[in-house]
């Protein structure tokens, strides 16, 4: 993975200095909050119902067991002994005191990590495929992109102050782990008819309270020009993109308004001048990065047996792994999603003996994914049985990777300001009322995700199933939907009927799963089948 | 015209009273010019010869177009004086000088010693701009290039 030289040191380092003046500031009374909340943001630093909460930035999800040991500290250390992973890729703390965040930076910079940019209306941290470096259906590794691109959008002087917040993915696979298309800028590593790898940049997807999927606007941008281009595609929306009305301010409105080809006419416009001036790097620069992400020295010649004797174990190996590119290796995916656990938390000692897992058994490299998980991206097939057994000792062995149980879940009015309803018991019910791994198992692949508001942080537009949670005369009440994808069949999800309380939306979960159930033919998912049959039979069992 | 509290140039700031866009592009013949959120940089561009002063004013910090502005113009080979007026805070400073800005006339006037802070801090830069400073892969890459 990469790491840091000097200078990508210095610059975390001086913004540690500079962020401990700006605290400094606030807290003798020098800088107002409405100046200083701007500041905070653009670290990460949020003022939330009950005490500031702080992101962490984990670049493109990607991170070192060492790493991981200073997330636990940080939990232990600053908070409560926990931290919550994000669909973002990164990982956030919901108890943290003002005057601390300067010494927490000075102990994240002592790893290379940072909370850089992880809010404001900046370009955030860059995500990318959890598997990357690992599928064996993946062209090239995305990271290296992702990290030219995080280089270039730390403390850009131009794009500091967006009409709105501005995320991009980057992916190398036909297969979409990423959500790419429901991004500010999504990026699909292509080859041209030449071999030559390039980027195929879609552009205004986005979810939110207008979801829309990114049209494609360039098929290919070669690595030489990857920089212009973004900056192209950044400047155009700086000015242009709306800002009287935040919630109209994102680049998918702009490029709506305007329609894609009108955009991206302003776009090519915008990058003949600009790849002219120098802007990008030498492709040197990637190739430099790129060698941080060879791949670690695989064994040759290993078998792909796996003894399944523990019942309980096989049915985890079968769930929570994926085919790796080398033989005798596997992809774990640990799950963060224990039955009437909240969604995406870990506790620092289970942050600790993952972290003791990847160096024992996995290269030493973890992946935070945008489902909320941790991903062992490397391990041998002989080593699954022990990992599967340390897992379960601390709570971590749940088998439910892409079931059910395995939900997104925003944190909801229980932490957030901008929540209406709350997102974790309607998790924790779902939960528990599916907890059974073989009724789980039965029902297949079925992506659950709830937002507490409009905002759309747990990415409901994105689910087979999504739920809504909303503010109806002072009560909370939570609207279902049906048929979305953030995958390679992207889609987005419906509003189905009137909404339902807290009881009431597991109860419609478990009904809509029925009619599922009843209405499959073999081999279908829960959303091949609301496809093929369509909205009615669902809307008749729930509102007869 | 709004004073320049802070200005980087060799030379003394301008003195003129800056048109309007609309009076500008109407077709006056002014040295210095004044844009708003709003108006269109690149209109400027083919008149750049003619201009000593471009004021760009920041009605409220938190809009950026002003920078994408300056940009603009420096891109296109503008030298004369680019003033930020308005809503020009102590920490957006160092962002604003990257983007070409050489002279400040700001609302609140800015404190000295928090901008010698501010300047301070950062050691290096990720990207070029129209600063000119070399970006961090420029250095990594000097021997080779």
């Amino acid at each position: 993975m990469y790491q840091y030289d000097k200078y990508d040191q210095a610059m975390v380092d001086a913004r540690v200095a500079e962020f401990r003046d700006q605290v400094r500031r606030r807290l003798d009374g020098t800088l107002p909050e409405d100046e200083f909340r701007h500041l905070r943001l653009k670290n990460g630093l949020y003022l939330q119902l009950h005490a500031y909460m702080l992101r962490v930035a984990i670049p493109y999800g990607t991170l070192s067991g060492e790493q991981m040991h200073m997330l636990a500290h940080i939990a232990r250390r600053y908070d409560r002994g926990y931290g919550h992973f994000t669909t973002r890729q990164n990982i956030q703390y919901n108890w943290m005191k003002l005057e601390e965040t300067p010494d927490l930076l000075a102990d994240l910079a002592s790893v290379e990590m940072h909370a850089i940019q992880t809010s404001g209306n900046c370009i955030r941290n860059i995500s990318s495929d959890h598997f990357a470096g690992a599928a064996a259906d993946e062209i090239a590794d995305p990271r290296p992109w992702a990290e030219l691109l995080r280089q270039w959008s730390s403390f850009h002087p131009e794009f500091q102050l967006l009409p709105r917040k501005f995320k991009i993915a980057v992916i190398a696979s036909p297969t979409d782990r990423a959500a790419m298309r429901l991004h500010d800028i999504g990026i699909e590593l292509v080859r041209n008819a030449d071999g030559v790898l390039g980027a195929k940049f879609f552009v205004g997807g986005g979810m939110g309270r207008t979801p829309m999927i990114g049209p494609c606007i360039r098929d290919f941008v070669p690595a030489e020009e990857l920089i212009s281009y973004s900056e192209a595609i950044l400047r155009v929306y700086n000015r242009y993109g709306r800002r009287d009305n935040k919630y109209k301010a994102r680049i998918k409105i702009l490029v709506h308004e305007l329609g894609a080809e009108e955009y991206t006419r302003q776009v090519e416009e915008e990058f003949a001048q600009m790849k002219t001036l120098g802007l990008d790097p030498p492709v040197a620069e990637l190739e430099r990065i790129t060698a941080y992400f060879a791949d670690p020295a695989f064994e040759q010649g290993l078998s792909d047996e796996i003894d399944r004797a523990d019942p309980d174990f096989a049915v985890w190996v079968d769930q929570n792994t994926h085919p790796h590119k080398v033989p005798g290796y596997a992809v774990v995916t640990i799950s963060l999603k224990p039955a009437g656990g909240i969604p995406g938390d870990a506790s620092a000692d289970q942050m600790d003996l993952m972290a003791d897992l990847a160096a024992r058994f996995a290269f030493d490299e973890l992946r935070v994914t945008h489902t909320q998980n941790i991903v062992l991206a490397h391990v041998r097939k002989a080593d699954l049985y022990t990992i599967w057994q340390q897992l379960d000792g601390e709570g971590l062995a749940s088998a439910n990777l892409d079931l059910i149980g395995d939900m997104i879940a925003c944190p909801g009015l229980d932490y957030c300001s901008l929540a209406n309803a709350r997102s974790i018991p309607v998790a924790q019910k779902i939960s528990e009322r599916f907890a059974d791994t073989g009724r789980q198992r039965e029902l297949g692949e079925l992506k659950l995700k709830i937002s507490g508001c409009i905002n759309a942080c747990g990415h409901h537009h994105a689910g087979h199933i999504g739920i809504l949670g909303v503010d109806r005369k002072g009560v909370e009440n939570y609207q279902l939907l049906l048929g979305g994808s953030g995958a390679e069949d992207v889609s987005l999800a419906k509003i189905i009927g009137p909404g339902f309380d807290e009881d009431g939306i597991v109860d419609a979960v478990e009904t809509v799963t029925n009619v599922y159930l009843g209405a499959r033919t073999d081999g279908e998912r829960f959303l091949d089948t609301y496809r093929r049959i369509g909205v009615n039979p669902f809307k008749e069992a729930l509102y007869g | 015209m709004a004073e320049a509290q802070i200005c980087y140039r060799a030379d003394a700031p301008v003195n003129a009273t800056a048109a309007s866009f609309a009076d500008f592009t109407a077709g006056s013949n002014a040295a210095a010019v004044r844009i708003e959120p709003g108006d269109d940089a690149r209109v400027l561009v083919p008149h750049l010869g003619q201009i000593q002063l471009i004021e760009v004013n920041f009605p409220s910090f938190g809009d950026g177009r002003g920078y994408s502005a300056a940009q603009i113009v420096r891109e296109a080979g503008y030298t004369g004086e680019l003033r930020a007026t308005g809503d020009v805070l102590a920490d957006q400073f160092v962002f604003l000088r990257r983007c070409g800005f050489d002279s400040f006339a700001p609302d609140k006037p800015l404190d000295p010693q928090e901008i010698e802070a501010a300047e301070g801090f950062f050691p290096h830069v990720y990207q070029t701009s129209s600063d000119g400073v070399a970006a961090i892969w420029a250095l990594r890459h000097k021997a080779v290039s």
